[in-house]
């Protein structure tokens, strides 16, 4: 008789390789194989590339103003011309994507989190948490969002930080709606009643059951609202409400060439490229993302 | 449900516009103003008092249907606001009709056509739409058809030198009223770029609703049924699938229009278009309390009572759909 002997430690490993693939990833080759989310994540890792790596490269400095090369056009010198100042705009371009990307991921992030807390307490909860929570998401969406934006930033005061902090507050009901909406279901499982049954602590229950099972749709929104999030950003820097001089933000660049435009257009196409570019690649990434997680919000 | 939002929206605007810096006295008299005249101004304008009671004199009014007077023209927010809300509710109107126009009929050839090079067009020009900065697409307008071509003018509502009387300051409406065909000429003409700058992202996302849609319709039975009996293509496209495929359509539709009031701020500021965006914009900068509460609270109803009537297109469209039955 010489069965092989199956140690536990075999059977387990056997399994995880053979058998089982972990869904982080299963879902990366899921998403290697998606054109779109493809072409968006190589948008946005050249993106971060640039912002972190070109500026140790790059001759000119984002503020570097020479008086003689005002209004230059697009050469070998410098590759997307130079603004009113003489400054390179390439090299503010550069610069302008780190900000573009710091704005994005902080403002989302601080949504998702808020948003996700709130969510999870009103779904969980009910009762009159969920309805003075919810009630209070219908409010904030019930404003247009540049202008609730434009709102908050004039009582913070015109800064890149506090134009951060109103784009969080804009998308904080985004995230809430949908963690609540996913918690309502989620709390109905068996699972979650198991937990509520030994009487396990609700903190422990909402964040270590609730949440990874509720996590989807908010990875997804957050990728697409990374995306809104460059934008307004933007938006709020070309109105005045953003970024302030010298600072090389996107949307405020393209508020300054507004003066020249005419004579010097590369003062204005290469900024607006780059905004587009970066939210391109985030939409395309979140697409991708959203078929490849929960293909039923497609709908 | 109206209500209480309405309540709460009215809450923070009021508490916003109270914690903007800088005090409306002085925005009106002055950074030279006396201290005395300062006072003087402030309590005659109630700012002296409690913050409650501010917010409830402004409640009591506003139920009045009194939406405060402008600091600084003196004029009355409720009478002073309208032709800046006509203009912008032109301008978002004929965005939206492009929107919708070439939006639907985008979508509508993408999935008719599914998987063709015509659709993988379609949807990158989506796509690129949908990505695009409405800000700096204006820009690029001015440049390419306000500068370069000619064919456009850059800025305005209408060419200064046309004498014209508006009514209802819907400058269409009032020039077709009057029969002033060379004021209606020069307004559209005025209206083309800022009303494609604005149009174009709703565009974009109704064109790619309207082909995921549509795409769901077209595998039905009952257009499979159309066309055996030999109904021809256009009729099962425009007469049996559009219908079915409208809800999610209508949606965007009332979401975008929505959007179309907020984002018109931007697309005011390029063009220099008189709009209420503009209005609340330059209120902001002048701590023009009552406009700006006012103003707010005036867009941001707008916004609730369309998706409202959006709910209620729903059932409209799709008679299966009925509010208030268990």
């Amino acid at each position: 008789m010489n069965e092989p002997v199956l140690t536990e430690r075999h059977s387990v490993t056997e399994l995880n390789q053979e058998k089982v693939e972990s869904p982080f990833r299963e879902t990366m080759r899921a998403l290697l194989h998606h054109r779109s989310a493809m072409i968006g994540g190589g948008i946005i890792l050249f993106l971060i590339l640039i912002a972190f790596i070109a500026p140790l490269l790059l001759p000119f400095g984002y503020n570097q103003i020479d008086a003689d090369a005002r209004l230059q056009p697009p050469s070998a010198e410098h590759w997307f011309g130079t603004d009113d100042f003489g400054r390179d705009i390439f090299a503010r371009v550069v610069y302008g994507a780190r900000i573009s990307l710091w704005v994005g991921f902080f403002a989302i992030t601080g949504s998702i989190v808020i948003g996700s807390v709130l969510g999870l307490i009103a779904g969980y909860y009910g009762g009159w948490r969920d309805t003075l929570i919810s009630r209070s998401f219908d409010i904030l969406l019930a404003f247009p969002a540049i202008l609730l934006a434009i709102a908050i930033v004039a009582m913070l005061g015109p800064s890149l930080e506090n134009a951060m902090y109103a784009i969080a507050i804009i998308n904080i009901p985004t995230f809430g709606r949908l963690m609540r909406s996913r918690v309502l279901a989620v709390k109905q499982e068996d699972f979650v009643l198991a937990a509520q049954a030994i009487g396990m602590k609700d903190t422990r229950i909402l964040f270590h059951h609730i949440l990874p099972n509720s996590w989807t749709p908010i990875m997804v929104q957050g990728t697409l609202g990374f995306a809104t999030a460059v934008l307004e950003a933007a938006a709020l820097g070309f109105i005045g409400m953003g970024a302030q001089p010298p600072d090389p933000e996107w949307g405020k660049m393209l508020s300054d060439s507004r003066g020249f435009f005419q004579s010097a257009p590369w003062t204005m196409i290469f900024p607006g490229l780059a905004i587009m570019l970066t939210v391109l690649g985030f939409n395309l990434l979140g697409d991708g993302l959203r078929d490849v997680l929960d293909p039923r919000m497609k709908q | 449900m109206l209500i209480p939002v309405l309540i709460g929206m009215s809450v923070i605007t009021f508490f916003i516009v109270h914690a903007i810096p800088g005090s409306p006295a002085k925005a009106l008299l002055g950074e030279r103003a006396s201290p005395e005249a300062l006072h003087q101004l402030e309590e005659k304008m109630g700012l002296n008092d409690p913050l409650y009671i501010q917010y409830f004199n402004y409640i009591k009014n506003l139920l009045q249907g009194d939406l405060g007077t402008s600091i600084q023209t003196g004029q009355p927010v409720s009478e002073e606001i309208i032709p800046y809300l006509a203009a912008t509710f032109e301008l978002a109107l004929f965005a939206m009709v492009i929107a919708v126009f070439f939006g639907v009929n985008l979508g509508i050839f993408s999935a008719w056509r599914q998987n063709s090079s015509v659709d993988y067009l379609s949807m990158v020009i989506a796509l690129i739409g949908v990505s695009m900065p409405v800000f700096w697409l204006g820009l690029m307008e001015q440049w390419i058809f306000a500068q370069e071509l000619a064919w456009f003018p850059s800025s305005g509502r209408l060419d200064s030198r046309l004498f014209f009387e508006p009514v209802t300051h819907f400058y269409f409406l009032d020039a077709l009223i009057q029969g002033d065909f060379v004021v209606l000429q020069d307004a559209l003409k005025h209206m083309v770029l800022p009303a494609v700058a604005l149009g174009t992202i709703p565009m974009a996302i109704i064109a790619r609703m309207t082909r995921s849609s549509m795409l769901e319709v077209l595998r039905s039975d009952y257009i499979r049924t159309a066309r055996a009996k030999g109904v021809g293509e256009l009729l099962i496209i425009y007469k049996h699938a559009l219908k079915n495929a409208l809800i999610p359509i209508v949606t965007v539709f009332g979401l975008q229009m929505g959007l179309l009031l907020g984002g018109a701020i931007l697309t005011e500021t390029i063009f220099s278009w008189p709009g209420v965006g503009r209005y609340l914009y330059d209120a902001i900068h002048a701590r023009d309390y009552a406009v700006v509460q006012s103003g707010i609270l005036v867009v941001a109803t707008i916004f609730v009572l369309i998706n409202l009537i959006v709910d209620l297109l729903y059932a409209w469209i799709d008679p299966r759909i009925q509010y208030g039955k268990e």
